[in-house]
């Protein structure tokens, strides 16, 4: 009978198996890592201080920004090969897919600028210009609203995507990092570095809702310092990396209380899910790996080395 | 100097309209910044290699300036810096007479006695004054003053993260070589009271008093000059004039690495910063200035961006309302040094990591792990509260 359940299980929920990509800032390539063996099983070269990565809704081609190359490269994920280069504005770091996975929002830090690419006809949209090294992109579930914070204006800049008009411009804590809205939309957040906070907004009329702080026993505060976070696919918890402090944190979205915080590698920044959802996989730029999370338990099960400073993540689904 | 440097980094953007939390205020609110400067004749220094920048500090004002204005400019808050340079044995009271009137708050270079000076005058009562370029002890005890902040790193912390790197290496054994002029001995008496400070013991000193031409005689003068000293880990320098301290390293009688004011220096500001985003505002220094950004440079810009911050967080211009803002706990700036900087409550000194680097790498940014503090672990370079004999500010 157990032998029978087990059996049925495995037929109803098949194992989907999948890779996690990592950029490495300082060594111009990406790490791909099988989600299932715990290892890296492809390096891929690319352009010059690999940092933003997102795939298309496909998974047939991978963005990257290439910051130092100011370009952003798509990449065959089969193969590795570069088909060709997205004109991206001077030192794209960090942007997002629209939901018409069509339109790319990108982040020019150097610039003050975010930059609208189409990636079908590979041409500038438009040029927004927004605060001081811009950095965290989101975009709302319906593809209404673009959002770009800039670091040294401490802004989160609303856009509105029919129009690339700026609608509004909330202040944050110090050094906004990263943003994203919450699945259903109703919320927008964002992570202040040097604040050491999330600022989360009701998207609907940009009010401030409340702010998750942090407090790690025996770790200055001002070296707690959020940067990228992901929410659960239900919505109830977020993981937040925070920097040098080494740790994730687990909030839940409700009570914007911390409930854990999980020890990682050394300055954590970004991270994605597998497939399943079941595992996350955490960057850690100082110490050069990616830490795997075990998201039900909670708990940091492994360390995989990849290349040096390690950035951003981004999951593909690889079967089932 | 004129005021055209500050033209060139005058921002020309247009914005879309601005709504929501950071709604475009009716009427600007006004934020006018002098920058005013004592001239000095500098000393003669054997080498030309580097000479001091025209723009050294106002350079990092205007950078700072460009990036206060685009904050500004979603705000409703119109920012102005102007410039009043007084040259060598000119009036520096009557001018700063002259131009408080104009400004709410005060960016200044000049002696401890000029700083004095100008904070004392009956003008300057009810303003906020940053220094800039002096790290002199007493400003920050005994002669301090409520309306005069610190952005510029006091000496003993830049000497006390450099007494760190080497406490933590295990290189506690040093000589030191101090040069003739009076800055020279207070930086001496800086690394002396860092070396005790962090348990690292002084086995020799010698006063330099070479008039020769080293560029012709280095290689002959030193060895002999460093033969007499004790074996040592470390050689320190103090030379900060930068008259005759790069021809120390490799010149030496033992094979032994310089630190103080040459070779690995406790520094607020370098080139060689990486991390932290640090390559971000040095290239957008590089843009403004065409050279590298030093620490006058950074200390003159972390205080035009503290003014900002205050400013974006109050909606105020007024000295009173910034002063207060910025001494109590909810001020935080983000100076690309890793950790959020703030003022010290005892004496207004901006509490900032100091990078301990070569001329090629930073190798630590201080305070160095395990090196900790009751309150902040940064408060464990440069004067402590009980060490300040400043009473200004309600200490």
């Amino acid at each position: 009978m157990t032998r029978l359940a087990l059996l049925l299980m495995t037929i109803a929920l098949p194992v989907q198996a999948g890779e996690i990509w990592v950029t490495n800032e300082k060594d111009d390539t990406v790490s791909v890592i099988d989600a299932d063996t715990l290892e890296v099983v492809k390096t891929y070269p690319t352009g010059e201080r690999p940092r933003g990565i997102t795939f298309s809704k496909d998974f047939s081609r991978v963005y990257i920004c290439a910051s130092d190359s100011d370009t952003v490269q798509v990449m065959d994920p089969a193969t590795g090969a570069i088909l060709h280069e997205l004109p991206s504005g001077e030192d794209p770091e960090q942007f997002v897919l629209a939901p018409d996975d069509r339109h790319l929002y990108i982040a020019n830090e150097d610039d003050a600028v975010t930059t609208v690419v189409d990636t079908e006809s590979r041409t500038v949209v438009t040029q927004i210009n927004v605060g001081i090294e811009p950095e965290g992109m989101a975009v709302s579930p319906d593809g209404k609203v673009a959002i770009t914070t800039s670091e040294t204006t401490n802004m989160a800049h609303w856009i509105d995507t029919g129009t690339h008009q700026l609608f509004a411009n909330t202040l944050v804590d110090s050094r906004p990092r990263h943003a994203e809205f919450t699945a259903d939309g109703a919320q927008l957040w964002v992570s202040a570095e040097i604040g050491g906070t999330i600022t989360v907004f009701k998207a609907a009329d940009q009010t401030e809702l409340g702010k998750v702080r942090f407090e790690i026993t025996g770790v200055n505060s001002d070296l707690i310092q959020p940067v990228g976070f992901k929410f659960t696919p239900d919505g109830k918890k977020a993981f937040v990396a925070l920097g040098p402090a080494n740790h994730v944190a687990v909030v839940d979205t409700a009570t914007l209380a911390v409930e854990k915080y999980i020890l990682v590698g050394r300055r954590v920044w970004h991270m994605a899910f597998s497939p399943d959802n079941a595992q996350l996989f955490t960057t850690n730029g100082v110490s050069g790996d990616v830490t795997v999370i075990d998201v039900a338990a909670e708990d940091a099960v492994k360390s995989i080395k990849v290349g040096r400073f390690p950035w951003g993540a981004a999951m593909r689904p690889t079967k089932g | 100097m004129d005021f055209t440097v500050l033209q060139r980094a005058a921002l020309a953007v247009t914005f879309g309209v601005c709504a929501g939390a950071a709604a475009a205020q009716a009427t600007k609110l006004e934020v006018p910044v002098l920058y005013l400067r004592q001239e000095v004749v500098l000393p003669p220094v054997l080498s030309n290699l580097d000479p001091v920048p025209e723009d050294l500090g106002i350079a990092g004002a205007e950078v700072a300036l460009a990036d206060v204005k685009t904050t500004g400019q979603f705000l409703g808050h119109d920012y102005a810096l102007t410039l009043v340079s007084v040259p060598p044995g000119g009036d520096l009271a009557a001018a700063a007479r002259a131009a408080l009137p104009g400004a709410g708050v005060v960016l200044m270079e000049g002696a401890p006695a000029d700083l004095l000076t100008v904070a004392d005058l009956a003008e300057a009562q009810g303003k906020l004054l940053f220094n800039v370029a002096s790290g002199a002890a007493a400003l920050r005890s005994q002669d301090c003053r409520a309306n005069l902040l610190h952005t510029m790193p006091e000496d003993a912390a830049r000497t006390d993260a450099l007494m760190q790197v080497l406490q933590s290496k295990q290189w506690r054994n040093l000589a030191l070589i101090v040069g003739p002029k009076p800055e020279d001995a207070a930086y001496a008496e800086a690394l002396r009271a860092s070396a005790r400070k962090f348990g690292l013991t002084l086995v020799g000193e010698k006063t330099w008093s070479f008039d020769t031409d080293l560029r012709r005689a280095a290689t002959r003068e030193l060895p002999p000059f460093t033969q007499d000293l004790p074996d040592h880990d470390v050689l320190l320098v103090a030379d900060e004039a930068d008259d005759f301290g790069r021809y120390v390293e490799h010149n030496t009688w033992l094979p032994r690495p310089i630190a103080g004011s040459e070779g690995l220096e406790g520094l607020g500001w370098t080139p060689v910063l990486e991390q932290w985003g640090a390559v971000q505002l040095q290239q957008r220094f590089e843009k403004v200035a065409h050279r590298n950004m030093q620490s006058r440079d950074y200390a003159a810009w972390a205080a035009m961006r503290a003014i900002g911050e205050a400013v974006t967080r109050t909606g105020s211009a007024d000295p009173a309302t910034l002063r207060a803002y910025m001494l109590s706990d909810a001020f935080q700036l983000d100076g690309f040094k890793g950790r959020a900087l703030t003022f010290r409550h005892w004496n207004g000194q901006l509490r900032q990591p100091i990078a301990v680097a070569n001329a090629r790498a930073l190798v630590t940014l201080a305070p160095v792990e395990g090196f900790l503090h009751q309150r902040n672990e940064t408060d464990s370079l440069g004067m402590d509260e009980p060490e300040s004999q400043c009473t200004a500010f309600g200490g």
